[in-house]
Order: C-alpha cells, then structure tokens, then sequence
C-alpha cells in the first residue's frame, strides 16, 4: 500500500472535469486508488462520488493506492494530482 | 407593451419575433419487465447513442464556441459513464424488474438529490448536468427526441430554462437573445451567452406562453428588460441603445488583445478603478491591464460595525486572485466627507471635505488601520498586489505610515504568516501633496493623482455644488502644472506616476498627459477600449 497527501491548488476544487479525468487515469491502473480528505472517503474511479466529497482549493486529500502495479501506480497519480489539481 | 425584468447575463440590445421553446412534455412509465437482459440491452444501446450524441455536441460547439464551452459535453460523456450512476439504473433493472426509462429517472433523482445537497454553488449546479444527460437517455429509450424546430430567422428564445445541450443546438446565427425564466448567472446557458455575445436573460419574471410566439420584443441587457410589442418610443430610444451597444462591440472586438502603446512606442498601463469583487468581471472582459484604484470602502459601507481581518482578506485575496498575477492597487479606507458609515462614530463637522476622514482616521484610530494592513498584506500572498494610501499632505504621514506597515510586517513574520512583495503608494490629491511631491517620491514606489479630489481643493470649489459649474474648468491650468510637477518629481526619484481620478479618463487630455511622461491611467473598466484607442493614436 502507497500514500502521497496533496493539497489542491485547482481554483474550482475538484470539479467536474479533473474529476472524470481522474476517474480515467485510476481506470487505467490495475490497484484500487482511494482518496480521504477526512471526512468522506471515494474510490477514484467513481466520478460523481468524488465529485460529491466536495473538496475544494487548499483542502488536502490522502490518496491511497494497492495491488500489484502500486510502485509504478502511485508514482503515475501523483503526477496526475500535480498535472491537473 | 409589457416589460418583463431578469437578471443581465449579457450587455447589449437585440430587437426581433419572440420563439417561445418549449421541452416535450416528458413522462416516465413505470413498468415491470420480464426480460430483464433485454432490458439491460436497451439501456446499454441508448446509452451508446447518447454517448455519440454527445461527442458529436462536442464537436460541433468547439467549432461554434471554443474549447472552454464545449467541455461541458466532454464532462457529460465522463457523468454518463459513471460506474456508481451505471450501477444504480442496472440495479434497478435487474432487482425491481423496471424498464430502463424508470430505471434511469430513479436513478437521477437520487444522484440530482445529492448534489443539490451539496454546500457548494458549483456542485450544486451539476444537478443540471445529471438531468440533462438523464433526459437525453430516457428521450431516446422511449423515442421522444427531437430535435429543435428550425427557425426560419433569427429569433429571441424564450424559455423556461436550457441545458447546455439545448443551447448549443440551435444555429448561431439564428440566436438574438435568450430569455429564461431559470438559469443562475453562473449556469452553462449564461456563460454560451456570453461567448456567443448575445444579450440575454435569466431569472425573468415572464410567462412562457405560446401566445407570445411571433410577437416583436427588444431585450435589454444592459436594464435586464424584455420589452414585449414595444411602443414606437420605446423602440426608437432602443434602437439608438443598439446602435451604441454595437459600435463599441466593435471597437471592442478590434482594441482587445491589442498593447497599449503610443504611436512613439511609450506604452501605458491601462488598469481599472473598481469598487468590489462584482466589478472584476467587467474589468477582465474589456482586457483592462490591471486594477489602478481598488475602493476599500465599500467594505465598511451598509453594515453596522467595523469589517474583520479575515472579511477583508477574503475580499481582498479573492479580487487578487481572480486578476491572476495581474497588478492591483488597493486603496485604504477612504471613509468621512461624502461617505459616512454610523458606527465610526464621526463628530459632525462644519465643513467634512476638509476634515477628518481617509488616511486622518486611519492614523488616529491604529487598530482599524492595522487591521485592514494585516488583511491587505495576507492576501498579497495570492498575486500582485499594492497598497496605497489616501488624502496625504505631509512627509511626517507617510513616514508614520511606513513605521506601521513595519510593525505589521514583523507580526507577520513572527505568525509565519506569508505575504508577498507589495508596492507603497500614496494618493496626490491635495495641492500640499502635489507641492511638496518632490520631498514626497524618495519614500514611496509611486504616485496616483486623485484628480477629482485634486481640482476641487485647488479651485477652492465643490462640485456637488451646481451653481458654480459655470466657474468650475476641469482643464484649468493650476490642476495640469500640478500633474505635470508631480509626475515629473516621481520620475526624479524613480517612482512611477499615475491618475486614478476622472481626468484619467478625459480623452482630451490623453495626449498632454503622455507628452507629460504619465506611465498608468486607471478608468472605469467601461472606457478602457475606449482609451487604449486613443492612447494608440497619440
């Protein structure tokens, strides 16, 4: 199991879009990827529940990944975060 | 002639037959279903179509409207593949037995529910999205869709409200006004107004009636009115309205983007004077460089006690960030005179225009002062952001000023609290302050002449008072020497020099205040085009 804690710079939080963005890129690793912002916790994959965690600018989310692929995996959302949130 | 009233989405005037929209009526049958994989089938087929559906909106509206509009259909395909709303409808299918039309209104109430839920305006507005991709699903399940009518010309669209899908749907060039009965200034219809530059409304308080269909109509934007069967005078003074909404769309069109050079290749900063946060969007769409005179007041005004540290940097971060890097010049409360608020407690004075008010209240009343310091210096962490300060006469007024800006920069540091690198400024607009400018500039990063201010000291002269109009000259000759002093002793110093008062934008004068050396004009966000024609010619 991998961690990475990332604040969000995205003026809109994680809106609409980045949200089906990421919903894509965790759909393309064989781990499960999950994001924790405290409160609520949802599976990347899963676009309008992370769109409903409601997390906004400067919010810090925890971003687990585990299975096989997790080295590689995590290293991939991490850019992904840095990228588009 | 009826009037109806909306909330402006849009500024201009568009004069036309009225083309009330109306959705088909859309109801879901509920039914049981045996063959639940062929259910499941359907629901997958019109899925599929609804998916090409949307790629092809896609295309077109980023053909029609650019990459920025046309995500929404974008965001659509990604909503509609969502495994939790997918999972839900074959849910519905496979254990209650439903037909997939069902299955999927069910599913996006529930979705819709959450979101409007939400303590969010923005994700509150996807509850819309929900919906519309709903209905594009159920419509092609149960074969209700159609597509619009075809206007034969060009028509205002009166509706109760439009998806996104909706309005990307009808030819654009057909399209001379919206006018929706729902709709928030924020939703998808409200923002394709914008960018396809018509004049629309949302919010309106009119009937969707079929009897309005054809009738001749003229939306204002810039009242938020719909004049339906206009009479003759009504028509004719907005015809005119239209004329002047056009030429300056133009010169819009033709002066955005472009720099603010004279012909000698000198360029001006051309930024805006403001008074809030709901002045920034004009001061982005008319491609102003900056803000020149943000007006901190506003922010005491209409309330009954002094605003805190965090309101104030709330509003002042959330203006600097929405300028995105862009300079803004925030001056410090200028309150007393013609602005009065109760709770400061102000004496009443025989003559208040030369009495206590602006930076004078600020250097007796510290806390207030270094409250709106603390806030102003918090929020310089989130762009570009400077500080000036207003009514100076003396060089003992800005040294103390600078002694407290210290002061709060040292708590601060003490707190671990960033800020960024803020410009200090001070206001010319007294005669003391434009005489002894030279002995003023070797303190300060610049000058902005407050040149309202500046003429009625210097003329001795109120101008609340009209019957002295007729003596009044706002081109006298004592107000230009001043400008010229001053923005010749803040170049002597190395200080930059600009106006932030009404002269600033008197396009008479441009050309002498270029030839006088001046580096930044700063004008209601209305006139900036305007101006950077001119300065252009100069």
């Amino acid at each position: 199991m991998k961690t990475f804690d990332y604040t969000i710079q995205d003026e809109l939080g994680i809106h609409a879009r980045p949200a089906g963005m990421l919903a894509k890129a965790a759909a393309g690793v064989k781990s499960t990827v999950t994001i924790d912002n405290g409160a609520k916790k949802a599976d990347a994959k899963r676009l309008m529940a992370i769109m409903s965690m409601g997390v906004k600018k400067g919010h810090i989310v925890t971003v687990t990944v585990e299975g096989e692929d997790e080295d590689t995996a995590v290293v991939a959302m991490e850019e992904f975060f840095k990228t588009n949130l | 002639m009826i009037i109806r009233e909306g909330k402006s989405v849009f500024k201009g005037v568009a004069i036309g037959s009225i083309f009330v929209y109306k959705k088909a009526e859309k109801t879901v049958n509920k039914e049981t279903v045996d063959n639940i994989d062929a259910e499941l089938e359907r629901f997958e087929t019109a899925k599929a179509k609804a998916l090409e559906q949307l790629k092809s909106l896609y295309e077109k509206a980023l053909r029609d409207v650019g990459e920025e509009e046309a995500m929404i259909f974008d965001v659509h395909q990604m909503l509609l593949d969502d495994l939790d709303y997918n999972d839900s409808i074959r849910g519905i299918i496979e254990n209650d037995h439903m037909n997939a039309e069902y299955a999927v209104f069910m599913t996006c109430e529930q979705f819709a529910a959450m979101f409007l839920s939400m303590d969010d305006d923005y994700m509150r507005g996807r509850a819309a999205d929900i919906k519309d991709i709903s209905e594009r699903v159920i419509s092609i399940l149960n074969g209700t869709q159609v597509s619009p009518e075809a206007m034969p010309e060009p028509v205002i669209i009166v509706a109760e409200d439009l998806a996104p899908s909706e309005t990307v749907q009808f030819e654009k060039d057909k399209l001379l006004a919206l006018v929706t009965q729902k709709g928030s200034a924020n939703s998808h219809t409200a923002i394709l107004a914008r960018t396809m530059n018509i004049p629309s409304l949302v919010t309106t308080d009119i009937e969707i009636e079929q009897e309005y269909h054809g009738r001749t109509a003229v939306v204002d934007g810039f009242a938020g009115l719909i004049y339906i069967d206009p009479d003759e005078i009504t028509l004719a003074k907005l015809q005119e309205k239209k004329g002047r909404a056009d030429e300056q769309r133009a010169l819009l069109q033709e002066m955005k983007g472009k720099e603010t050079v004279t012909r000698s290749g000198k360029h001006v900063h051309l930024y805006s004077n403001i008074g809030g946060l709901q002045d920034v969007d004009a001061v982005l769409d008319n491609d102003s460089e900056g803000i020149g005179l943000f007006r901190s007041e506003f922010l005491y005004l209409g309330r009954d006690s002094y605003p805190t540290e965090e309101e104030q940097f709330e509003a002042y971060k959330n203006v600097v960030s929405r300028m995105n890097g862009k300079k803004v010049i925030i001056r410090t409360l200028d309150i007393g005179a013609d602005k009065q608020a109760d709770y400061f407690d102000i004496p009443q004075e025989e003559n208040p225009a030369l009495g206590f008010r602006a930076i004078r209240i600020c250097l007796t009343r510290e806390e207030v002062f270094k409250t709106q310091l603390r806030a102003l210096y918090r929020a310089s962490a989130f762009g570009t952001l400077s500080i000036m300060f207003p009514m100076i006469i003396s060089v003992k007024e800005v040294l103390r000023i600078k002694e407290i800006v210290e002061e709060v920069k040292l708590e601060l540091d003490r707190s671990d609290i960033p800020y960024g690198n803020v410009e200090l400024g001070i206001m010319i607009e007294t005669p003391a302050a434009a005489v002894i400018s030279d002995l003023l500039a070797p303190h300060v990063d610049f000058f902005s002449i407050g040149s309202n201010d500046l003429s009625q000291y210097t003329l001795a002269i109120d101008r609340q008072n009209q019957s002295l109009d007729t003596f009044f000259d706002p081109h006298h000759e004592a107000i230009l020497r001043l400008i010229q002093m001053t923005i010749e002793n803040a170049h002597k110093n190395g200080a930059w020099c600009g106006i932030c008062g009404e002269l600033g934008a008197d396009m008479e004068l441009t050309a002498k205040f270029i030839q006088m050396g001046i580096d930044e004009l700063s004008v209601s966000p209305g006139y900036t085009l305007e101006l950077r024609k001119r300065i252009r010619e100069c």
